[in-house]
């Protein structure tokens, strides 16, 4: 059997390439998405305990 | 913890994929049976290497957890289940488009490597479920171990007796490659053998650092007051680490 020509194999070879980095691509994506939950959580604990130590501070006064 | 070093790592990892990439497509001379089509054993095989490979680590990382009865052993072994099994879709689908363009079919249903690597992955996609049907960490975790140990040991085991069986379309793995490979493809494939390594090392990583902070954002929340008590614990399939108070 003679190799597929170039403009045969191309496309399969390209498809096989795209579908790896696209499936590493998905991945660091929902991670990156699941990072910028955990980022919004700390805020908002940050935030938290500020609020209670300008209350406890005002407490104190 | 794990996040330390993991922004060189990533770069190494990106620069490494990238030469690869490059050194397939342009440098490695094209197969003279199967033409330009074989560049994809560039990624297909060092990509199912890693995931048999991760499987069978992860099954070491589950003994580890049973003898120490240390939960950030499940958490490892449970990751590296996790990105064994997202490595593996990419092996099925990168095998499905090469099989099309070289035998003319997406599967072949007689062939035992194609069959036993779906084996494999049918066996693995049930981890995420037992894990989720159980509801107490500790059981969990335990259980989710044995499982990675007896079907870390039945990958070796499959993988010898696939090789045992008479090859119908699939190449023999690992017979062929340092044997019968010119020296160019040779070069390629060792340096794809390294970056898919590094790409699982770091993706590993990543996750393990993810789930690392997570935890500590919820200790953090519970020390806090944030979390309400009256809320029932959301069930999960992903390992507890802070149950055993194992987030440092």
């Amino acid at each position: 059997m003679a190799p597929l020509p170039l403009h045969t194999a191309g496309p399969y070879v390209a498809a096989a390439y795209i579908a790896f980095f696209l499936i590493v691509l998905i991945y660091v994506a929902i991670m990156a998405t699941k990072l910028t939950r955990n980022e919004r959580t700390l805020s908002e604990l940050t935030e938290q305990v500020k609020r209670r130590q300008r209350a406890g501070d005002d407490n104190g006064r | 913890m794990y996040g330390k070093g993991l922004r060189p790592l990533s770069l190494i990892t990106a620069a490494a994929v990238a030469l690869t990439l490059a050194a397939a497509l342009f440098w490695a001379p094209n197969d003279a049976y199967l033409g330009f089509l074989q560049k994809i054993f560039y990624v297909h095989v060092p990509l199912a290497i890693l995931t048999l490979c991760g499987f069978v680590a992860a099954g070491l990382m589950a003994v580890a957890h049973l003898r120490t009865r240390d939960p950030r052993w499940d958490m490892r072994s449970y990751v590296a289940i996790h990105i064994s099994l997202i490595f593996g879709v990419a092996v099925l689908i990168t095998g499905s488009i090469w099989a099309r363009g070289a035998w003319g079919h997406w599967w072949v249903w007689n062939d035992p490597t194609l069959v036993s690597f779906l084996l494999v992955m049918l066996l693995y996609a049930t981890y995420q479920p037992l894990r989720f049907a159980i509801e107490d960490p500790e059981r969990q975790a335990r259980y989710a171990s044995v499982f990675a140990i007896t079907a870390g040991a039945f990958v070796p085991i499959n993988f010898a007796i696939v090789r045992l069986a008479p090859a119908y379309v699939h190449p023999r793995t690992l017979s062929n490659i340092s044997g019968n490979l010119p020296g160019r493809m040779q070069v390629v494939f060792y340096l794809a053998l390294f970056a898919v390594t590094l790409l699982w090392i770091t993706l590993w990583r990543f996750e393990m650092t993810a789930k690392h902070v997570a935890a500590q954002l919820r200790q953090l929340q519970n020390l806090v007051g944030e979390a309400s008590d009256e809320a029932p614990a959301r069930r999960s399939a992903a390992p507890s680490l802070t149950h055993a108070g194992s987030v440092s």
